[in-house]
């Protein structure tokens, strides 16, 4: 679906020297980047503001031309086939908006519908969809400009479903958005994902999108990819270690000298106590035994590392 | 079936501009009273000359109405690219980018501004006015003239609205320059050539083809010789140069949208 081989691009940055001089700078903001995505498949797509995500998106979707490298996007090479592409291709923006300010949120509906030259068996059959799974209508003859944030987001994914396509693209879909408008997005972009087959490339700074959506996560900074793969598989590679959180019956001394733990820390005088094990070299369960055979055990939980931890592990291992 | 999405467009826009109808009737006359405002100063002039460039108060009118009206129409219809630095600023004009579609037509039916009907209106009164105050020979070609001068006009205008503001894509701020030419060569053309200076005549007449906005056919339906001894045809070829103006503007376009996407912003 996306193809990206050893793609570049420069910008010309001019800096202010002095009262009239200007130096010009060339900046690489994407530098030597490749991945694919297959369809179907939901791929994140992060790193920390300036990495180049949002540059990386505009060559993929046709805004801006690369410097150099190969792009292809549903076979079709952006840069040139724009308006093909366009028909093949949903984008979401998350801080821009496609949708008219002024007009009720169906008509701008419509007007996409026209703009895409969409059947209109097609476009009433998505619409629906989304009306009954976003639940859209409540607003859906409210002009945009007097819906909440969350409300335009619903829109805005509707906008871009319409003339279904085979690759949603969102950059920062879930940005300002509240804990329920969030969860709510995420949990149709995942049935998007898994039931209808539409492949999902998202770039985020909530970690918690990539957790609940991505599978896969590309890792992206100072316009390199940094890392990419399975969460789990990056989660063992630079964060290996896990926690077991125990609450005893009776407070405890530490419990040193149990086989594959690197620390423990002690707290409530004694009644949790935090083992840091690494997965390579114990089990959670050969742990849990060995501990019970010292102290009666009242609860405990098995804690993975945050994902944010992940990354920024990532980042610090440049 | 693209024309059926534009007139959609624009349907949606009227729609959208009508939901403030109180003020909507208030821009309108606001625009009518600026247009008229511009022909009360060709009046205070004529009191104290009796004639400007060697044309009559009547003569003057003429132009200025032909003007006026075909300024109006490509304010309504291009005006919104004045917009531009806006959407190049806030990354609008990335989304029309993701559209299947040519961004210059988008952007033109992006907004369209009805309330320059009210200039419209007060052009094509004055209009009225000038016909029936000059001494003209009436056929069929004259009528012919009448209609397609303004309209012309309003190609040749929206032509150089295009291509003035194309210069956005390289200056972002570059909107005072462009306004420079577009609401200057509004200015010129309400005017007789005659009264111009010849490097400003040369520039707002051929450079940017004023002259053919108002001056030529005018001198045209009055059957006039052009006082500076440019042939009688020249009051007959503004669909011309009207159509080769906006080949240029659509040129000038493409190679700015061209750099847009090559450097990004």
């Amino acid at each position: 679906m996306i193809e990206v081989r050893d793609l570049r691009r420069e910008f010309t940055v001019t800096t202010k020297v002095g009262r009239f001089r200007r130096e010009k700078r060339v900046v690489r903001a994407v530098d030597a980047v490749g991945f694919e995505v297959a369809a179907g498949e939901a791929v994140g797509y992060v790193g920390p503001n300036g990495a180049g995500k949002s540059t990386t998106i505009k060559m993929l979707t046709g805004i801006l031309v690369p410097t150099s490298g190969h792009v292809r996007v549903c076979g079709v090479e952006p840069s040139r086939g724009r308006r093909e592409l366009a028909r093949r291709i949903g984008v979401v923006f998350g801080q821009r908006s496609q949708l008219w300010w002024d007009l009720p949120l169906r008509d701008s509906f419509e007007l996409l519908r026209a703009i895409y030259r969409v059947p209109k068996g097609d476009y009433e059959a998505r619409l629906r969809e989304c009306v009954d799974l976003l639940e859209l209508g409540p607003f859906l003859d409210t002009p945009v400009r007097q819906l909440s944030l969350g409300q335009r987001m619903r829109g805005e994914v509707t906008a871009s479903l319409l003339h279904g396509p085979e690759l949603l693209v969102l950059d920062e879909p879930t940005i300002g958005l509240d804990l329920e408008s969030k969860e709510r997005l995420r949990e149709f972009l995942a049935d998007l994902n898994t039931q209808r087959g539409t492949t999902l490339l998202l770039t985020t700074h909530d970690l918690d999108d990539i957790e609940r959506l991505c599978p896969r996560l590309v890792v992206i900074d100072r316009g390199t990819v940094l890392a990419d793969g399975a969460l789990d598989e990056l989660r063992a590679e630079v964060a290996p270690e896990r926690v077991l959180v125990i609450d005893l019956e009776q407070p405890s001394a530490a419990l040193d000298g149990l086989p594959g733990v690197t620390s423990t820390r002690v707290e409530l005088n004694g009644l949790r106590h935090h083992l840091t094990f690494r997965r390579a070299e114990t089990t959670a369960a050969a742990l849990i035994a060995a501990v019970a055979t010292r102290a009666e055990v009242h609860d405990l939980v098995v804690v993975e590392p945050e994902i944010d931890d992940v990354v920024r592990r990532l980042y610090a291992r440049r | 079936m693209a024309e059926s999405v534009y007139v959609k467009l624009v349907g949606a826009r009227l729609r959208g501009q009508m939901s403030y109808r109180a003020s909507f009737v208030l821009q309108c006359l606001a625009q009518a009273v600026n247009q008229l405002a511009e022909l009360a100063i060709i009046l205070v002039l004529f009191n104290r000359v009796s004639a400007l460039g060697g044309f009559s108060v009547s003569e003057v009118v003429l132009m200025y109405a032909i003007a006026g009206t075909a300024f109006g129409i490509a304010d309504m219809v291009a005006g919104q690219l004045d917009e531009l630095p806006t959407y190049i600023r806030t990354g609008t004009f990335d989304v029309l980018l993701l559209r299947p579609l040519g961004t210059l037509a988008q952007m033109m039916a992006s907004d369209l501004h009805l309330r320059k009907l009210g200039r419209i209106a007060a052009g094509l009164g004055a209009l009225g006015y000038a016909l029936s105050h000059n001494d003209i020979a009436w056929s069929v070609w004259a009528v012919v003239l009448v209609v397609v001068a303004p309209i012309s006009g309003a190609v040749i205008f929206s032509s150089v609205w295009v291509a003035a503001n194309s210069v956005c894509f390289w200056v972002v701020d570059g909107q005072e320059l462009a306004n420079t030419v577009t609401y200057g060569s509004s200015a010129f053309t309400s005017y007789p050539a005659t009264v111009f200076g010849p490097w400003l005549r040369r520039f707002f007449a051929f450079v940017i083809p004023g002259a053919f906005v108002a001056y030529y056919p005018s001198l045209a339906l009055l059957d006039r010789p052009d006082p500076l001894g440019g042939p009688a045809l020249l009051g007959w070829i503004s669909p011309l140069v009207a159509v080769a103006a906006a080949v240029v503007a659509g040129l000038v376009w493409r190679t700015a949208v061209r750099h847009y996407r090559g450097t990004g912003s």
